[in-house]
């Protein structure tokens, strides 16, 4: 199981503006906080998620420990071409998520 | 510690065990506006176009909705590149900066974000005609998130 979630129209009318929205299971550690003892718990975040269609940068999003854990982002898109989305989550710990997904545009 | 009193320290650490605070619990105001030099690269902002989409009251500091639309044609030769999102009295007053190019078609985002505070959250856009445009929007928090 991916840690995402994307929420998609498998198919859309060509020039429509569509929908995008995307969840990433992740604990959003701030840095900012400490355990138990006083020590300080090590930073870890998503710090950039980026979409891309048919290879060509569509959005993206630089993250900061701001944003809440399991990273919920929604934007939308305008297509003029059927093609394949890119989806990818990069985290501090240099594990990079990735998830395609195709739309059918007429 | 920066402009924060004692007793509103003390008062965030007992409200939000989320809260904890490492070193520093908040941006000065210089930092703020430190990021937003940085991003428009010390050019002046100009008010509008900007919607912002808050609650009025967060009880919630650790996730608010936030949603942010920009009035844009969104063509090729006209459209918001770059949305940087402040937050003042967070530990660090970057939230997010989301990057959008034509092919979005609307220049409409939304996600969720921690608030340490009570403030002003700050919008700053990026035109691709190289205009910033700006707007602002005040959130009570009643339980300060790890904000930061």
């Amino acid at each position: 199981m991916s840690n995402a979630r994307i929420k998609i129209p498998e198919s859309a009318k060509k020039g429509d503006v569509i929908e995008i929205r995307t969840l990433f299971s992740h604990i959003m550690e701030t840095g900012f906080r400490k355990d138990a003892s006083g020590k300080p718990i090590p930073r870890e975040i998503v710090n950039r998620f980026t979409c891309t269609f048919n290879g060509k940068p569509v959005f993206s999003a630089d993250l900061e420990p701001a944003i809440s854990p399991n990273p919920y982002i929604k934007f939308s898109v305008r297509l003029a071409e059927s093609g394949t989305f890119r989806f990818s989550w990069f985290d501090d710990n240099g594990t990079v998520t990735t998830e395609d997904r195709k739309i059918a545009v007429t | 510690m920066t402009s924060r009193s004692r007793r509103e320290v003390l008062a965030l650490g007992a409200g939000g065990a989320a809260l904890a605070v490492a070193g520093r619990a908040q941006a000065t105001p210089q930092e703020a506006a430190d990021a937003i030099a940085k991003f428009t690269g010390g050019k002046p902002t100009a008010p509008g176009r900007i919607t912002i989409d808050l609650p009025e009251i967060a009880e919630n500091g650790n996730t608010v909705p936030f949603t942010v639309k920009v009035e844009s044609p969104m063509t090729a030769d006209d459209y918001v590149s770059d949305i940087l999102v402040v937050a003042p009295e967070n530990p660090r007053p970057q939230i997010v900066t989301f990057r959008l190019t034509p092919m979005c078609g609307s220049a409409e985002v939304a996600t969720r974000i921690r608030l340490a505070a009570t403030q002003d959250v700050t919008v700053v856009a990026k035109t691709s005609k190289g205009q910033f445009i700006s707007a602002k929007r005040t959130v009570k928090v009643t339980v300060g998130g790890c904000g930061g």
